[in-house]
């Protein structure tokens, strides 16, 4: 069943392509000399925003950035660039992403322990001369439990989460926070070797107050963690306008306090989901209305003796061929309206096929009758009977598909698996039609790859500095690139006007005057 | 021309009788009434008191069968063929004066001037 299906939608492309006059029977495996082949089945899903599509390696440049995390001096955009070329073509899994977090997860392992070792350690040294240190020093470490468990707790709920993005430089902010808290650790360190440990402090309820407030200075730095690493940059100060080169797709987002290279993870994190699916198909006229403005020119004079009349002659072939340039504008229009109608003719088809196929079957409820002797039907599992409904539809899919240019996204397999999908949740043929009647964002064509996807952020400005106005940089990818403006939003005077709900009062106005 | 509710109305009036003139299937008058009851009577600038809600010429259409028959702008009208004006409707003005089966309506009306003659002639008059 499923090679049947396989050959259909093969020679429905080959037939399209071949010849439209024949008549479109759908029994085509009486036709024996269709033997091209053209796609292997269940070809994977192809990136969606590669035009290589032909040649394509799938060890393809994917993952992290570009720079040394270690090294502050500034990098010029065209080493950037080099260096990034560079790293396309070599794709392993790169370890770098997970240096920062693993850095930061042993330096709060360091400080969560430390106040721990504070107390420990005098215990397991000293243990005899230590004065002891009855209820107040209880009630201490009960406060000092429960703030090792909060610290702890949004620690992990906070920082403690898998990396989205490598940035090209420096978090400013994040290593700003893990050297402040080294510090403080180190000091507290330093501090509590010279006063307790070499002279053997006795004074146990110091000790344990001491260790108390590097507890409490903790919690205060991750206080100012969360401010400037989550909260800052909620409250909306910019107006960012991205805008993809190729096609001129354009959004406008409000974003906070952000350097660029924050703004830039942000904006990506949006354009999966709100711009639609690069597809370069779309992207040319028609080559029947470019090539008639190319034919004025070839004008080739070989003949190095020409006299001056021939460049004379040359000169108004293309001054005619100018004046006549000017009526491909007319047939833009009419290549434009004539696709409109084929796409529309073609989605009619489209719609009916799938509405007629969509009711050759019904779900079958427990309590039914499955087969009885005198009818027997066939009981289905949805992948089985995804591919029943499959074989009438096919073709008007790859016609429609062929149309709109989609049809690089949309293998055979991904269909049929949507198809599946559609009718193990009850879905209408107007819900599975949604996905190829409109190009949805780029995540829905996404594959789920844990390499991630290379992007280029270019920039004028050091990408650590903060967003500000009139600053313009772009994110690049191989075909196309995203550009960004940043214009501030502006600052709002909101007066107020008090109305008394008393005095709202009215009368007749009528001055009616009347000819008789 | 104000008045004391409760108290009969008392003014000098002069007697106009207009003939209708057929025009297209209609017979008009020749002027444009304002007022009534229900209108704002603020916003009449032809009378003194500006509580009056009586029946006002606002406009005289020239060489009309009104202006030939001597109405003047500014006039308030009291009587309509014997029905009182001084305490109607806009709409009720309008349809006494437009009736269609009769040719010729008898107006009452009063204005400042015909009060200020009467005065003036009985102070001269000092019998």
């Amino acid at each position: 069943m499923g090679n049947h299906v396989q050959q259909l939608w093969q020679q429905c492309g080959f037939k399209d392509r071949r010849d439209r006059h024949r008549s479109k029977s759908r029994d085509s495996s009486s036709r024996g000399d269709k033997s091209v082949t053209i796609q292997a089945p269940g070809e994977p899903l192809l990136d969606a925003e590669s035009t290589r599509g032909d040649d394509r390696d799938d060890n393809w440049g994917e993952t992290t950035t570009v720079v040394t995390g270690t090294s502050e001096h500034s990098v010029s955009n065209e080493d950037l660039t080099r260096v990034s070329k560079e790293l396309e073509e070599s794709t392993p899994l790169e370890c770098k992403r997970f240096i920062g977090p693993a850095l930061g997860g042993c330096l709060s392992f360091f400080a969560l322990v430390t106040p721990l070792a504070f107390l420990v350690l005098p215990q397991v040294l000293w243990r005899d001369a230590l004065d002891p240190c009855g209820t107040p020093c209880e009630g201490l470490y009960v406060s000092l439990a429960f703030k090792l468990l909060v610290l702890l707790i949004s620690s992990w709920a906070l920082f403690l989460r898998p990396p989205r993005a490598t940035l090209p430089r420096f978090f400013v902010f994040r290593c700003l926070l893990m050297v402040l808290v080294f510090l403080f650790v180190a000091s507290y360190w330093l501090f509590y070797g010279v006063r307790v440990l070499e002279p053997r402090e006795r004074d146990y309820r110091g000790i344990v107050e001491y260790a108390a407030s590097l507890v409490d200075a903790l919690l205060f730095i991750q206080y100012l963690a969360l401010v400037l690493l989550e909260v800052r940059h909620l409250q909306p100060a910019f107006c960012l306008k991205v805008v993809r080169t190729t096609d001129g797709a354009s959004k406008f987002y409000n974003v906070g306090h952000l350097s660029i290279q924050r703004a830039a993870v942000w904006v990506l994190d949006r354009y999966y989901s709100d711009f639609p699916v690069y597809n370069p198909a779309l992207l040319n006229l028609p080559k029947s209305i470019l090539s008639k403005k190319m034919t004025g020119f070839k004008v080739y004079s070989l003949d190095e003796n020409t006299t001056n009349n021939s460049t004379g002659q040359s000169r108004a072939m293309i001054a005619a061929a100018a004046r006549r340039r000017d009526n491909s504008h007319n047939e833009f229009y009419y290549e434009e309206a004539e696709m409109d109608r084929r796409i529309r003719k073609r989605k009619a088809r489209l719609v009916v096929a799938v509405e007629e196929a969509f009711t050759h079957i019904k779900r079958l409820h427990e309590d039914e009758v499955a087969s009885s002797p005198k009818h027997p039907r066939e009981v289905m599992d949805p992948r089985e009977a995804a591919q029943a409904i499959f074989a009438p539809m096919a073709r008007a899919m790859q016609k429609y598909l062929r149309t709109t240019r989609q049809q690089p996204f949309h293998s055979m397999e991904s269909i049929l698996t949507h198809l599946q999908f559609c009718i193990t949740h009850n879905m209408t043929p107007k819900a599975f039609l949604e996905r190829y009647l409109t190009p949805g964002p780029t995540m829905q064509y996404q594959q789920q790859n844990g390499r991630g996807r290379q992007w280029t952020l270019v920039s004028e400005e050091p990408v650590t500095s903060a967003l500000r106005q009139g600053l313009v940089f772009s994110l690049r990818r191989l075909d196309f690139s995203l550009v960004v403006t940043v214009t501030p939003l502006p600052f709002l005077r909101l007066g107020e006007e008090f109305i008394d709900p008393k005095s709202h009062k009215f009368v007749m106005r009528l001055q009616s005057e009347t000819s008789v | 021309m104000s008045f004391v509710p409760g108290q009969p109305v008392t003014a000098v009036v002069q007697r106009i009788e207009i003939q209708k003139l057929r025009q297209n299937d209609h017979l008009i008058l020749g002027f444009s009434i304002g007022g009534g009851i229900d209108q704002d009577p603020g916003q009449n600038p032809f009378s003194e008191d500006k509580t009056d809600k009586g029946i006002y010429v606002t406009r005289v259409s020239e060489g009309g069968p009104a202006e030939l028959a001597g109405l003047q702008i500014g006039d308030k009208i009291m009587q309509v063929n014997g029905w009182d004006m001084t305490m109607v409707t806009h709409d009720q003005a309008r349809k006494r004066l437009t009736k269609k089966n009769e040719q010729v309506v008898r107006l009452l009306v009063t204005r400042k001037s015909l009060e200020d003659a009467v005065r003036h002639s009985m102070s001269n008059y000092p019998k």
